[in-house]
């Protein structure tokens, strides 16, 4: 066991899967010399050569779309976006083609692709580099949308995403990349895709969360077990789709009440389909309405103000107590 | 510090640039002996009974589509010679990555007619490939599939195989950001791939003039440090005999080629358009003068290649293939959920479950008609216009 940070890990992850299979191929802006901007890929161009770990043109359609080829040839690229914000400009490529080429030509090709793009706020950045967009990936069918909450879980999912016969898009939260190390054992490991974690037990109430805010849910539950008494259960999402009902309405059966929180502005987010999957699956045992912690239906805010907008703490155990009050 | 007034001095940073325009047979049937492309007897009477097939089965998808027993369709007519001459410099182990009016490089390439006219009849299985088959399904979204053809000429690269991508896309296609992004990557990278420019002059309403002020599609290919050249598109030698040239470059490593075909839509962009409304009459007569398949039948004529009874022959073909298509069995419309995931996830068996009870509900254990209604369905921001 070492202790690693997230993008230490991540680079272990594509390391490792990397050595083990040769048709695992890197590409993306600035991911070979430079090693990327959040240096996740550093110095594996070095170790694998420029035709693995490949410095694209400035181009996400193409990124995208070259990576699609790959993929349809039958090698495993794991393309990087630098900022989810910017992937707007490949979206036709991932939605069009790399969700549908399963479909499209009835199992005779595939698209095992990653898609990696570090997205959210809490890194004082500009416009566009700290939005958070996982409910466009999630809505998609044919995609996988994965976002994982720490170093270990994230090694593990990305090894995973690498290993999928499908697409991946595989969201890396920024806040995350330097915040805290975790051990991670030396050995590959994977975590299943389409699963979640019951991070905490408890039976009073269910604080639903993923990447960055899975801390903040965290945190809410130790201040209202300190505070009020209350045993909140903590689910870390991981995959946000393929959506793992069956943990949500288990949990939800057991407490009768939910607090979703994403950074995701609420409208038509995630939390809106966690909302009505544990409405659907736990309606006789819910004793409160699903609420929802997420930042604003604003596009974006600036970072001088994004305190204020991404949910926090207080927010959070403010929305917990009104939900076991209801 | 340059003394003031002095002249700044303008250099030639590169030899000026020629693009070569290429034509061997023209539309009087003059050919250019020297060019004349090494085809055997057998491949020139392969070629030509794959255009006449072309032609023909692009008339009947017409009439099946009028007839409803087809949806929406993208007629070639006019374009054999560009898409034929083309394909047919590739092995059957090279990859071709079609957008959505290449029927007759289709057939050429071993998709069964019947699969053509499932495929337009509104059938997902229509767009499956055989097993070992190196074509993609049709693409719709314009130009979105040539970063694909980089892609795969890459993994063909890094993977030691030979084989050599060839994608086709039309005229509208370059003012797409996809088309300029693949043909850099291309470039970047020195891949084996061939860009087959169909410039049939219209992309729906608009005509190459508004579409671009290049003087040629090919000379685009030189700002990404690629060959191009413009060849007659409806000179079947011509075609090939870039193509040929471009697809032995590619797979001697020496890069990616763009050849621009200069061709006409003599038809419809789809069933759904009224060309009437945008062009004159004149100039469709102007390139049926021009016709790829008169001038090549000639060329044969003259060297005694002709086959007699050819049409009917492939008439029939034609007609045995529809047979096939309406005789089989409508695809099961539970197979939706097959092949979204490679493995299908709880909340799909839930939907098709879902699916499979409505059906039983409904007494439909036999489901809809082969055939859809008989509606012409817009595509690409089309009205619905009937003639």
């Amino acid at each position: 066991m070492t202790k690693l940070n997230m993008v230490k890990a991540l680079n272990l992850a594509l390391f490792q899967e990397m050595e083990r299979d040769p048709d695992v191929v890197i590409l993306g802006e600035d991911v070979g010399v430079d090693g990327g901007v959040f240096r996740v890929t550093d110095d594996l161009q070095r170790k694998f050569g420029s035709q693995r770990v490949i410095d694209s043109p400035l181009a996400e359609a193409a990124i995208i779309g070259t990576g699609v080829g790959m993929a349809l040839y039958g090698l495993r690229p794991v393309c990087e976006i630098q900022f989810s914000g910017f992937a707007f400009q490949c979206f036709h490529q991932i939605e069009n083609h790399a969700a549908r080429y399963r479909l499209r030509s009835q199992g005779r090709f595939g698209c095992a692709m990653v898609i990696r793009m570090p997205y959210g706020g809490g890194v004082r950045a500009l416009e566009h580099h700290t939005e958070s967009e996982e409910q466009f990936y999630a809505h998609v069918p044919g995609l996988k949308m994965v976002i994982p909450s720490g170093p270990r879980n994230a090694r593990a999912l990305l090894a995973a995403a690498i290993r999928d016969p499908d697409p991946v898009v595989f969201f890396e939260a920024k806040a995350l990349y330097h915040a805290a190390k975790e051990e991670v054992p030396e050995e590959s490991e994977t975590l299943p895709i389409g699963r979640a974690q019951v991070v905490r037990e408890g039976g009073d109430l269910t604080l639903i969360a993923y990447g960055a805010m899975l801390r903040v849910a965290r945190e809410a539950a130790d201040v209202l077990q300190a505070e009020d008494g209350v045993a909140a259960e903590v689910i870390d999402l991981l995959t946000i789709s393929p959506l793992d009902r069956e943990t949500l309405v288990a949990s939800v059966a057991k407490t009768g009440r939910a607090v979703v929180v994403h950074e995701a502005p609420r409208s038509f987010g995630p939390g809106a389909e966690i909302a009505a999957s544990i409405m659907e699956g736990a309606f006789l045992r819910l004793e409160a309405p699903v609420r929802r912690v997420t930042a604003h239906d604003v596009a974006f805010v600036g970072f001088a103000r994004e305190k204020a907008h991404v949910p926090d703490l207080a927010r959070v155990v403010a929305a917990a107590r009104e939900t076991l009050a209801f | 510090m340059r003394a003031p007034g002095r002249p700044m001095p303008r250099t030639i940073l590169e030899p000026r640039f020629q693009v070569e325009h290429l034509s061997i047979l023209d539309s009087e049937g003059h050919l250019d002996a020297a060019l004349e492309p090494k085809l055997s007897p057998d491949e020139l009477r392969s070629l030509y009974r794959f255009m006449v097939l072309g032609r023909r089965l692009d008339e009947r998808m017409v009439r099946l589509q009028r007839q409803g027993r087809i949806g929406t369709f993208a007629p070639i007519k006019g374009q054999e010679a560009s898409q034929l001459g083309s394909a047919f410099a590739l092995r059957p182990t090279d990859w071709m990555v079609p957008s959505f009016r290449e029927t007759a490089a289709m057939i050429w390439r071993g998709w069964p007619i019947e699969k053509l006219l499932l495929f337009f009849a509104g059938y997902v299985e229509g767009g499956q490939p055989a097993p070992a088959q190196r074509d993609l399904p049709i693409t719709i979204p314009v130009g979105t599939q040539l970063p694909h053809a980089v892609g795969l000429a890459y993994a063909a690269q890094y993977k030691s195989d030979d084989a050599v991508v060839m994608a086709y896309f039309g005229d509208g296609a370059t003012s797409e950001g996809d088309w300029h992004e693949a043909l850099n990557f291309a470039g970047v990278w020195h891949v084996p791939v061939v860009f087959v420019c169909q410039n049939n002059q219209w992309a729906i309403s608009v005509p190459l003039k508004k579409q671009t002020h290049s003087k040629t599609i090919a000379q685009k290919a030189l700002a990404y440090g690629l060959p191009g050249i413009q060849v007659d598109g409806n000179d079947v030698l011509a075609v090939y005999a870039a193509a040929r040239e471009a697809v032995d470059r590619a797979r001697a490593g020496e890069g990616p080629t763009l050849i621009e075909c200069v061709t006409y839509r003599l038809g419809v962009h789809t069933t759904a358009d009224d060309p009437t409304k945008y062009r004159a009459d004149e100039e469709v007569k102007m390139w049926e003068q021009k016709d790829p398949l008169t001038r090549f039948t000639a060329y044969l004529r003259e060297r005694n290649l002709l086959e007699d009874g050819l049409e009917a022959r492939v008439d029939a073909e034609i007609a045995e293939a529809v047979r096939r298509f309406e005789a089989m069995p409508p695809p099961d419309p539970l197979t939706v959920f097959d092949h979204v995931y490679a493995e299908m996830p709880a909340h799909l068996r839930a939907q098709r479950d879902e699916m499979a009870a409505r059906l039983r509900e409904a007494g439909a254990a036999a489901p809809e008609a082969p055939a859809p209604e008989p509606r012409a369905t817009p595509m690409r921001g089309q009205r619905l216009t009937r003639r």
